[in-house]
């Protein structure tokens, strides 16, 4: 089962971190936002995208089931 | 064991108005219909159970009038599939500035939508009806106000309906804002999933149709699909409400039916009462598309589609040649980004970059690089809120880069041939309501 990113955007606070830790998946807007790529993660990028979404201070990224 | 109410037994349809209109079938210009003058035009309310009401919704091939138009019965079909008696909602909000169509179904036949609203309920057994109402429409909250204290003093309705006063704001008729706002918050939208018709008002199920979508369903029950489907396309059934406005000699509210086609609809308006360039289709949300682009086409999905266009929630608006597109477009898109919720920052700080850059356009301060900008931040902008503001907002603003490109051009030559100082589409400032409860 493959996993993507879901951004809840009323509780992001553009912080960015998750664009640091993970630039492969996020990259940022022009007012700081992030924005997901498409699609389900490569098996080997799992573990950063986790990375993003834990270290995200405002608790607004979550991986969930590709559907 | 409870009494089975023998209204649900019934499922015999009376005749119904052979013509249009429909929904607007017997109004009084200037008061609502009484509940005996209602009962009298249209017969006796149908309950049903709610097996038969999504049969048969699904047979008449109903859609939503609040500006998606999804399939009601897939909705009631969804709401009555929760475990917990769930709670159904009439979406009065019409935060829509340039429509009055729900207003005018409110305040002239306010029975017809709360047959509706009670149908589906009954039907779904539902825990609660509720009637949203935006205050800064205090005819249309009058209006409801005395329909459900006359239905109370008739006692034949199974269930009673509450009246919510919604706040004056673009997005609090957006349903899952309506369902915090019932819940005790803010008007503001929240994240989805989970959906209302999930997780809703009390965390109940919510089955939350626009009002005019439930007069329509209120017409079905009573008459039946076959009745419904008499009018119309066969792909898009039976007839819409539209709030017509601009340069037309009689802007107004009128029920056209699904596919008719455009001339004849102007016509209805009472014809053009000078040139036109444009016409703008389903509101704020909606399309501009340019005069000569609708001439010979049909409402209907298939022959919008192509313009990028759809009826939305029913608003027209035909701009006349001596007004600027560009200055229209500028105000709608500063109105947009003030009704921002304040909540996802795509939407804060696109919209308010974009209507920036727009309104420099129309004062004709504009570079070929603003023209870029726009399009990159409508990309930027489109499918990252959680609702669909900034959505509609980038498709407003796209179809006004096309149908006023000639426009353009000219600001950017710091020219504009419009005569017109007198702005055209209405937006609400003086004495708004700017709370969000
Ligand atoms: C920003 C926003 C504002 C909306 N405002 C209204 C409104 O004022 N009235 C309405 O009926 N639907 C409004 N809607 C649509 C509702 O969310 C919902 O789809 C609709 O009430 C469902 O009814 P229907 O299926 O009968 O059309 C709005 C949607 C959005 C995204
Ligand atoms: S997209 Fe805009 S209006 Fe919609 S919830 Fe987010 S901030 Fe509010």
């Amino acid at each position: 089962m493959s996993e993507r990113l879901r951004l809840d955007p009323i509780r992001c606070d553009a912080h960015g971190v998750c664009a640091e830790l993970f630039p492969e998946g996020i990259s940022l807007d022009d007012w700081g936002y992030p924005i997901l790529r498409a699609g389900p993660i490569p098996a080997d990028l799992l573990e950063h995208a986790r990375r993003a979404v834990f270290a995200c201070p405002a608790l607004a990224l979550k991986l969930v089931d590709d559907r | 064991m409870t009494k089975v109410d023998p209204r649900l037994e019934s499922t015999h349809w009376q005749p119904g108005p052979a013509g249009l209109p429909r929904a607007l079938h017997g109004i009084h210009p200037d008061r609502a219909l009484s509940l005996a003058e209602h009962r009298d035009l249209h017969g006796p309310m149908a309950l049903m159970r709610a097996d038969d009401l999504i049969a048969v919704t699904g047979q008449a091939g109903l859609h939503g009038h609040g500006g998606a138009g999804f399939p009601t019965a897939t909705k009631l079909q969804a709401v009555a599939a929760g475990r917990r008696s769930p709670v159904v909602v009439a979406n009065g909000s019409e935060g829509e500035p340039a429509s009055s169509k729900d207003e005018v179904l409110l305040t002239r036949t306010p029975h017809l939508v709360l047959d509706g609203l009670v149908l589906a309920a009954t039907a779904l057994r539902a825990r609660e009806a509720i009637v949203a109402i935006e205050r800064t429409r205090p005819h249309a909250l009058e209006a409801v106000a005395v329909a459900v204290a006359e239905r109370a003093a008739a006692g034949d309705d199974p269930i009673a309906i509450r009246i919510v006063p919604v706040p004056g704001r673009y997005v609090a008729g957006e349903e899952s804002a309506l369902v915090h706002l019932i819940n005790g918050g803010d008007a503001k939208p929240t994240a989805v999933p989970p959906r209302p018709f999930e997780r809703g008002v009390g965390g109940r199920p919510t089955l939350i149709q626009n009002v005019e979508t439930l007069a329509h369903l209120a017409l079905i029950g009573r008459h039946g699909p076959e009745w419904f489907r008499s009018i119309g396309t066969t792909e898009e059934p039976g007839s819409a409400l539209l709030s017509f406005g601009g340069a037309v000699s009689r802007p107004s509210v009128f029920e056209v039916a699904l596919g008719t086609r455009f001339e004849s609809i102007v016509a209805a308006a009472g014809g053009e009462s000078e040139p036109v360039s444009a016409y703008l289709l389903g509101g704020y949300f909606g399309t501009w598309v340019r005069r000569e682009d609708l001439w010979g086409r049909h409402l209907t999905k298939n022959d919008l589609a192509p313009l990028g266009a759809s009826l939305g929630a029913g608003v027209i608006v035909a701009l006349p040649k001596a007004v600027c597109g560009l200055v229209e477009t500028a105000r709608v898109m500063q109105y947009l980004a003030e009704e921002t919720a304040g909540q996802c920052g795509p939407c804060v700080h696109g919209l308010a970059s974009v209507s920036d850059r727009v309104n420099a356009i129309a004062r004709t301060q504009t570079t070929p690089k603003m023209r870029d900008d726009l399009d990159r931040w409508s990309a930027m902008i489109e499918r990252r809120g959680a609702c669909k503001l900034p959505d509609g907002a980038v498709r407003f603003l796209r179809s006004a880069l096309v149908a006023f490109a000639d426009e353009i051009t000219e600001h950017q030559h710091g020219r504009c041939q419009a005569t017109h100082r007198e702005p055209l589409l209405p937006i609400p400032h003086a004495g708004r309501d700017w709370g969000w409860r």
